[in-house]
């Protein structure tokens, strides 16, 4: 960090914190009293980091998959789709691990099978993009629209609970095909290390794998990749796949390791918050997981903030979205004034 | 001559430094420009022309140094201010807005509040333009203008904002010998008016037929200034420190067909390409001669497979190629240069070290340490000035082109070159022919284009004349002159 990126950084967040306290003061609630809040709600305790690291985990895990498809610079915007097939893949191999004498085998099968859903779900929108022309935002943005539509029909047609389907989701699965928890969270220390995994296999693929750099250089110019041997399409497609795998791990931990049931929510936005992770960090896998934490700190922290303030519960939302506009401006401006103009 | 006292120099650039991090542009560079006089920049790829152009047209942030307009100190930051002090650029590739027609893209900038008044802005366009002889249709879409078009439209509107310092950076690269006279004779009557012109320029020729007064820069530094009448011996030795030799070639007999086009047609460019039959032969220079956009460029992207034809056959040697793609063609020897670099041939954004390493590291892992070997072995054969960790986009052309040079493969079957020559100086295009003739001892067919009639003479064996997009000739160079070719080029067959 250069003593400009510093300058950047602070006028930033002495931007943010003053916003901030002009609409809580607007909404009439003490700011002091809620940026406190906010870090009690989050880092507090060790039950409330513990519940922050649950929400670590799938995000981080859909961040890392939006790593790859940024880099070839395509918008995977159906990232939510991706997790929720995965988690549908690994319910539906979860189901046959109810009745069976080796739950094990399936609760290890669900990972690899809610990989290979969001990985199709997102090839399709990557077929649809390299073969159809179709812009991959409205490739995914369509494709999440279908797989909500597939996840209510199961939990309300063919995986209702015995007797009633209601939105609190399918039966619970039997505790053997549950990941393991931290003793009184939903945290599965498996998730934990799913995703430290992620990002270390990222880490070594940008770096030293010729595939982080095909990456790039299709994401830069497709054209030229071609004459350097290699088809941009199918890298894209591959791309695509691999974010989908990941995310659909994302969907498999929230189901196996979370809810232990799947749940017209089991998403909770993670995807689209996921996007909002990866930009922020630059697209940079080193910051990922630390930009991460901060967005999990906020959506755990701000739970309470509408009822112990008595302010409106989207207020929470206002401050994580000022949040990311005041780094958004921080990230432009060091671009901009960062690099020696280029020659034309 | 003049014989009236000296006026006040237009433009003064005093001890002018930029550096680009480690790269330095200008090194304390001093020179004057008058009114009523075309001032030539000349020097090689990298002298820092164009760097110093761009200081004064306010796009370039210099690191120190002083500008004086008119023997006042002025300090500007964006080429909006440079503009209003009278100083206007016609850059390299053109700054306008293709779908607009020329009479808007010409008001763009000159219009202040709500009203276009569209007929006063037409009757001073169409003045302009009979007062420097150009000929342009205000209610044309400016992408159907040829790169000249679209220079005299620049021209036009630069004038038009009350510009009297005129900075064009090669202006006469990519356009017909007819539009250079046109924008010539245009120039020289804006000298007489009064306007200091500057022309950026590594053509000797430009500066011989035009400039009343020449600079040099070489390595960022000013070597040497010269008045009408010109030494180029002098010029080049000023430009390169020593006179470059000229070219050998070797004579070759053609060998067997390597490409057999047979009524291939397809759309494209302009023209488009129309029923075109043509064998290429193992160890022949082929030159595509034509006017721009003539059906040059989707030959070339044909034969390299990165086009597919609407009808007739198009072989490589024995095989039939139809519904291949151009990995495919890769296989099959054939090697494509495109002139766009940084659009087609190269990847902005990655350094020199990651292309080296996308072109040579094939597994699944990239050795880096490997790839630096490789790429330090390519700097030094092709003598590429550049660092590399640098991304390509900051290297000059000329170096970008040597890069490209070398990923070609070492014994192609068929190279397929896009004016490999374009925005280079006389000696690194000599070297790059000389590098290009090497190719024929193993058996390469060479196909290249080019809009400079002195190379193709000077380096082909056959010459393709390209026409609205039919090949309306196909000679031996040796069995015509630049004249009748000339003619050919613009269709008085």
């Amino acid at each position: 960090m250069t003593k400009r990126h510093w300058k950047v950084f602070g006028l930033s967040l002495m931007g943010v914190f003053g916003f901030t306290t002009g609409i809580l003061m607007l909404a009439g609630a003490p700011p002091m009293e809620a940026y406190g809040l906010l870090l009690k709600g989050s880092l507090g305790s060790g039950k409330k980091v513990g519940a922050v690291l649950t929400a670590w985990v799938p995000l981080t895990l859909c961040a890392v998959g939006l790593l790859y498809t940024f880099r070839i610079a395509l918008w995977n915007i159906g990232v939510e789709g991706q997790m929720i097939m995965g988690a549908v893949f690994a319910t539906a191999v979860l189901r046959f691990g109810v009745e069976s004498r080796l739950p094990l085998f399936y609760l290890i099968l669900a990972f690899p099978a809610a990989a290979l859903g969001g990985g199709l779900w997102a090839m399709g929108a990557g077929l649809l993009k390299t073969k159809g022309g179709v812009h991959e935002i409205f490739a995914g943005l369509g494709l999440n629209f279908v797989a909500q539509g597939i996840l209510l029909y199961l939990i309300f047609g063919p995986w209702k609970r015995p007797g009633v389907a209601s939105m609190s989701g399918t039966a619970p699965f039997p505790p053997a095909l549950w990941l393991s928890s931290v003793s009184g969270m939903r945290l599965s220390p498996e998730g934990v290390f799913l995703a430290a995994a992620a990002l270390a296999v990222t880490v070594w693929m940008f770096r030293y794998g010729r595939l982080g750099l095909v990456f790039k250089a299709a994401g830069n110019n497709p054209t030229a990749v071609m004459l350097f041997g290699e088809k941009p399409g199918r890298y894209m497609i591959l791309a695509m796949v691999l974010a989908g795998a990941f995310a659909g791990l994302a969907g498999s931990v929230q189901v196996a390791g979370v809810y232990h049931r799947l749940i017209p929510s089991i998403s909770s936005n993670y995807g689209y918050l996921a996007l909002l992770v990866v930009m922020l960090s630059n697209y940079r896998v080193a910051l990922v997981p630390a930009v991460a934490f901060f967005f999990a700190c906020l959506n755990v922290g701000g739970i309470q903030l509408p009822m112990v303030l008595k302010i409106d519960s989207s207020l929470a939302g206002v401050i994580q979205g000022a949040w990311v506009l005041a780094a958004l401006a921080a990230v432009a401006w060091l671009r901009k004034e960062g690099r020696p103009e280029e020659a034309r | 001559m003049r014989i009236h006292p000296e006026p006040p120099p237009a433009v003064e650039l005093v001890d002018i430094h930029k550096h680009y991090g480690p790269v330095n542009a200008n090194q304390g560079i001093t020179l004057r420009f008058r009114p009523g006089a075309i001032h030539g920049i000349l020097g090689e790829n990298g002298a820092g022309k164009s760097t110093l152009m761009k200081i004064l047209a306010g796009f370039t942030q210099k690191t120190r140094g002083r500008i004086r307009i008119h023997g006042v100190d002025v300090d500007f930051r964006a080429p909006a201010a440079a503009s209003r002090l009278g100083i206007g650029m016609l850059y390299q590739e053109p700054v306008d807005f293709p779908v607009l027609s020329v009479l808007e893209n010409f008001m763009i900038g000159q219009t202040r509040g709500f009203r276009l008044h569209r007929k006063a802005f037409r009757e001073r366009f169409e003045s302009l333009c009979a007062r420097l002889g150009f000929s342009l249709s205000p209610e044309t879409p400016v992408r159907q203008l040829t790169p000249g078009e679209r220079q005299q439209l620049e021209i036009l509107r630069l004038l038009s904002m009350g510009t009297h310092v005129l900075i064009l950076d090669e202006p006469t690269t990519g356009i017909s010998s007819f539009q250079k006279e046109t924008l010539f004779k245009a120039l020289r009557t804006l000298a007489r008016e009064g306007k200091a012109i500057l022309l950026v320029s590594h053509k000797l020729e430009d500066m011989e037929s035009l400039c009343d007064r020449v600079s040099v820069l070489r390595h960022g530094k000013v070597t040497g200034e010269m008045e009408r009448p010109f030494d180029p011996n002098a010029l080049l030795k000023m430009m390169f420190g020593s006179v470059p030799s000229p070219l050998k070639r070797p004579e070759m007999p053609a060998g067997a067909p390597v490409l057999i086009l047979r009524d291939v047609s397809a759309p494209g460019d302009r023209s488009g390409l129309k029923a075109c039959s043509v064998i290429i032969r193992e160890k022949e220079v082929v030159a595509l001669a034509g006017l721009e956009g003539s059906g040059q460029g989707v030959f070339l992207r044909l034969a390299a497979g990165l086009r597919v034809p609407v009808s007739g056959v198009l072989r490589l040697r024995d095989e039939g190629m139809g519904g291949k793609d151009g990995i495919a063609f890769q296989k099959k020897g054939v090697a494509f240069l495109p002139t766009a670099r940084l659009e087609e041939g190269l990847i902005p954004g990655l350094s020199l070290l990651e292309h080296v390493a996308l072109k040579y590291c094939r597994g699944f892992r990239v050795h880096w340490n490997v790839a630096r070997d490789q790429a330090a072995r390519h700097i030094r054969y092709f003598r590429i000035k550049g660092d590399p960790e640098m991304p390509v986009e900051s290297l000059s052309g000329g170096n970008q082109q040597r890069l490209m040079l070398s990923f070609l493969p070492d014994a192609p079957a068929l190279l397929l070159l896009e004016k490999p020559t374009r925005g280079l100086d006389f000696e690194s295009a000599l070297w790059v022919w000389d590098h290009l003739f090497r190719y024929r001892e193993k058996n390469t067919a060479v196909v290249f284009s080019s809009s400079e009639l002195e190379e193709i003479f000077m380096v082909a064996d056959r010459i393709l004349v390209f026409y609205e997009g039919a090949v309306i000739r196909d000679i031996r160079a040796a069995d015509t002159d630049i004249h009748e070719l000339g003619s050919a080029i613009a269709g008085k067959a």
